[in-house]
């Protein structure tokens, strides 16, 4: 009797590049909900604005590559780049902004490097730091999150259009993030606890920011059980994040926000759960990746503090982006049977 | 009698074990097949030469091939029969190429050559006299790997454990698994028999976790014996534990260091299989001529271990285990994760075939196209050797070879646990497999073009040398002319007859030079 030929190991690989992706995409349902419960459904028209064109980019490059489209195409990497990149948007952003955002990220980004797996940066965060870096007044307009100011209609078509409804003007819809607001005030000489007070914050950190970061925590928990991700990434960059903001806001709690506040606010916990964790640009070793989580966790408190921005989460990924080659060689483990 | 602590090694897999149902059923002795094919190389080092000839009548253990260097093990007949040939044959090998095999029709009788006595008393013999007999029994590792033991035995003193292998990762083996439930007290006497060998009064024996009953059999026998030296020690069931380095690693905290051998940290791994065959080899004056296979895979009709002759093909193992199924696609030898596939059924059972798989679509399902490396750092997560496997792959991809070395390339095992996590489908092991050989080719260039230039300059060296040795000769011959001036026609016939001769010379070395 004749057999075919195979290759060992004779053991199917447990996981795709497919379902890794998906679950991703999975975890940040809840995170998508609370979005959509505190600023409206803005996010769901960015979120499909950046897939259609992350997936149309993607599909263009793949064919002018060469490439086989369609299998590409169902690695979903593309996807979560969009729908990375969505979450960082206001809900209020004109759909050119984000489909700018997304065919940079696809284009330049990624496919540009090689595609997937060879892309130095983040994708989303290339795409964010364009489109933040290009079009600034856009990007700081907050809706509050203490109610809806705008419907669901009247969201989409200034989402198409750029137009407000009726005679309503900025001022009455938008406002300020509380990373943004607090940076504001404290340049006005007033106190963290003064400015805390405002309707703009809550418990911890801003308020609806706050419970989404539970909310994106949940899903990075999700995550973790399901092994889609490591700890050391998450754990690190909360670390980096908190040592320092705790050690300001022992040294003088009145300029600077407790170290709770940091982790709750902004996209701290996006980017520990999804975004540092990117494992293509991210470190690859265990004390790799504890490094790299951290610097990122100590840049965000630094471009925060004394930085340009009120976030800061895009910059210090996309910094630690380019160390990862030298964090890779110095942190190389050591192999079974050499000595140390 | 329990041990304190166990270690870790890192990275690894549990894997499902499909071993219950073939490891239920009670060990099989199939009869001698009509014709046994025997190859001259059936273990790690040199080939063995042939010591019969065609046409010649054999008997059950006689020697037919002899060691032709010291790693290398004798070869017996496995039953009474006339040797027919001597010729290639397939064999099996990763290569699927056929190799030198001595072919043997047997005649029923299995008639014992008996020049193998038994001994009553091993401690009668000393550790030298042993590892004769073992070497004399063409004993082999039996784990799969069939490194000769006696070049094993010879490690040396300064020893401080034997260890004896009973954990077998691999989620279909399950032979060691069979021997030690049945034949407990074989492995008892071959540890015994060791350690006299070895002058060293230490064993453990691992035996993984999920094997409680081959752990009761063995623990019923030494205790039996009331044998004190040797101890039976469980281990988690995590692949590939039954590696010498990762086993060693677990029981003892202690890494075997990297171009070293386990002897160099004063242990020594033995497959409980092998221990059993000293047993028999030094005890029964049984030399290698049978072992225990398992059969097993959707594609077999009712799974089993089975004593097999050597030589036997795996055409009558899966006979004798109810034949191949409608489901039989591949046929493996060794596990699903390190075995290698088999071209066709005609093979022969050696001394390392310790399973056969006959696998059915379910048990391999072919892999998806392979996607590009995400560098998600799973597989150096479950790298047993705590290397960088992606690091590797993508260095392999682009060809660099010294990066390779640099990233210690040549410490894989080829486990395979880096392609069975890899979502990107990437078949690293296939890789690295090829990216040695690569490493190999080079070496091997690089030592050819060497011996090139060395061979060039020595003969530029010894041209030169004999150049010189001719100028001081035609010297001394002119000064000696010189001195006989007496004579002026003398001289001058002795002048010409030596420029004669030089022009020859000249002649002569510029037709060497333009050969």
């Amino acid at each position: 009797m004749k057999f075919a030929a195979t290759v060992p190991p004779h053991v199917r690989p447990r996981t795709s590049v497919t379902r890794v992706m998906g679950e991703v995409l999975l975890a940040l349902v809840p995170a998508t909900a609370a979005w959509v419960w505190f600023f409206g459904p803005g996010l769901l028209y960015n979120m499909a604005i950046a897939a259609g064109v992350a997936l149309a980019c993607e599909a263009g490059a793949l064919a002018l590559r060469g490439r086989a489209v369609l299998p590409q195409l169902q690695d979903l990497s593309a996807l979560v780049t969009a729908i990375l990149l969505a979450f960082c948007l206001p809900p209020l952003t004109p759909w050119w902004i984000t489909a700018t955002g997304a065919a940079f990220a696809i284009l330049f980004a990624k496919q540009l490097y090689g595609g997937l797996g060879y892309n130095p940066f983040n994708p989303a965060m290339a795409g964010y730091v364009v489109v933040l870096i290009s079009f600034p007044e856009a990007m700081t307009r907050w809706l509050p999150p203490t109610g809806a100011t705008l419907g669901a209609w009247e969201t989409l078509r200034f989402t198409l259009t750029g137009m407000l409804p009726g005679n309503l003007g900025w001022d009455a819809v938008t406002g300020a993030t509380p990373l943004d607001d607090l940076r504001t005030q404290l340049s006005l000489a007033r106190t963290v606890g003064e400015i805390r007070g405002g309707e703009l914050y809550g418990l911890l950190g801003g308020r609806g920011w706050e419970s989404i970061s539970a909310f994106v925590a949940l899903g990075g928990a999700y995550l973790l059980w399901r092994r889609i991700i490591r700890w050391h990434i998450p754990v690190a960059v909360l670390l980096g994040v908190f040592v320092p903001a705790a050690f300001f806001w022992l040294i003088n709690p009145g300029a600077y926000p407790p170290p709770t506040f940091h982790l709750v606010s902004g996209a701290t916990m996006l980017c520990a759960f999804f975004i540092a964790t990117d494992p293509v640009s991210a470190a690859t070793s265990r004390t790799g990746r504890l490094v790299y989580g951290f610097a990122i966790g100590v840049l965000i408190f630094i471009i925060r503090s004394w930085g340009g921005y009120p976030d800061g989460v895009a910059f210090a990924v996309l910094l630690m982006n380019m160390a990862v080659p030298a964090i890779d060689h110095f942190t190389r483990p050591r192999t079974y049977g050499h000595a140390g | 009698m329990s041990r304190a602590r166990l270690w870790h090694f890192h990275g690894g897999l549990k894997l499902d074990s499909r071993t219950a149902r073939p490891a239920s059923e009670p060990l099989l002795e199939i009869p001698v097949p009509p014709r046994l094919v025997l190859p001259l190389s059936q273990h790690v080092g040199q080939q063995a030469e042939a010591v019969v000839s065609p046409g010649e009548r054999v008997l059950r253990g006689q020697p037919i091939a002899r060691p032709s260097g010291y790693v290398a093990a004798k070869v017996h007949a496995s039953s009474s029969g006339t040797v027919v040939a001597i010729e290639d044959h397939p064999v099996p090998h990763p290569s699927g190429l056929a190799a030198p095999c001595i072919i043997i029709e047997t005649d029923g009788l299995d008639e014992p050559w008996g020049g193998y006595e038994p001994l009553q008393d091993y401690c009668t013999l000393d550790g030298v006299e042993l590892r004769a007999r073992v070497r004399a029994a063409g004993v082999v590792g039996l784990g799969g790997a069939a490194f000769p033991t006696a070049v094993k035995l010879g490690a040396g003193a300064g020893l401080k454990m034997l260890i004896l292998n009973g954990a077998e990762c691999e989620p279909y083996i399950c032979c060691d698994e069979v021997l030690l439930k049945e034949r407990p007290e074989e492995v008892l006497a071959g540890a015994q028999v060791l350690l006299r060998a070895l002058e060293i009064d230490r064993c453990c024996i691992a035996i993984e976790e999920d094997k409680p009953l081959a752990r009761q059999a063995l623990e019923a026998a030494i205790a039996a014996a009331g044998e004190t030296r040797i101890e039976v020690v469980s281990v988690p069931a995590i692949y590939p534990e039954g590696g010498e380095r990762q086993l060693i690693k677990v029981l003892t905290g202690e890494e075997v260091p990297a171009r070293g051998l386990p002897p160099d940290i004063g242990y020594l791994c033995h497959n409980v299989g092998t221990a059993a065959a000293v047993a028999r080899a030094v005890l029964g004056g049984e030399p290698l001529i049978s072992r225990i296979v398992t059969v097993t895979g959707g594609g077999v009709a009712r799974p089993r271990n089975l004593q097999v002759r050597l030589g036997t093909p795996i055409a009558a193992l899966v006979a004798a285990c109810g034949g191949y199924t409608d489901e039989a696609r591949h046929l493996l030898m060794g596990g699903a994760m390190m075995g290698f596939p088999l071209p066709d059924d005609s093979v022969p059972v050696v001394k390392a075939t310790n399973c056969v798989v006959v696998a059915s679509g379910e048990d391999i399902q072919p892999r998806a196209p392979a996607m590009p490396c995400i560098r998600c750092g799973e597989c150096a997560e479950v790298c047993p050797a705590q290397l960088l496997p992606q690091q590797l792959y993508w260095h392999a991809h682009a060809g660099e070879l010294d990066r390779l070395d640099e990233y210690h390339l040549f410490d894989c095992i080829e486990c395979g646990c880096c392609d069975v996590v890899c979502p990107s489908q990437l078949p690293l092991t296939q890789y690295f497999r090829y990216a040695k050989t690569e490493l190999w080719a080079r070496d091997r260039d690089r030592a050819r073009s060497d011996l090139a230039r060395d061979r060039f300059e020595s003969r530029r060296a010894r041209i030169e040398a004999e150049q010189e040795t001719r100028r001081r000769r035609l010297e001394e011959k002119t000064r000696a002319a010189n001195a006989a001036r007496g004579d002026e026609d003398a001289r001058k016939a002795m002048i010409d007859e030596a420029l004669e001769r030089v022009q020859a010379r000249r002649d002569d070395d510029r037709a060497d030079d333009d050969k």
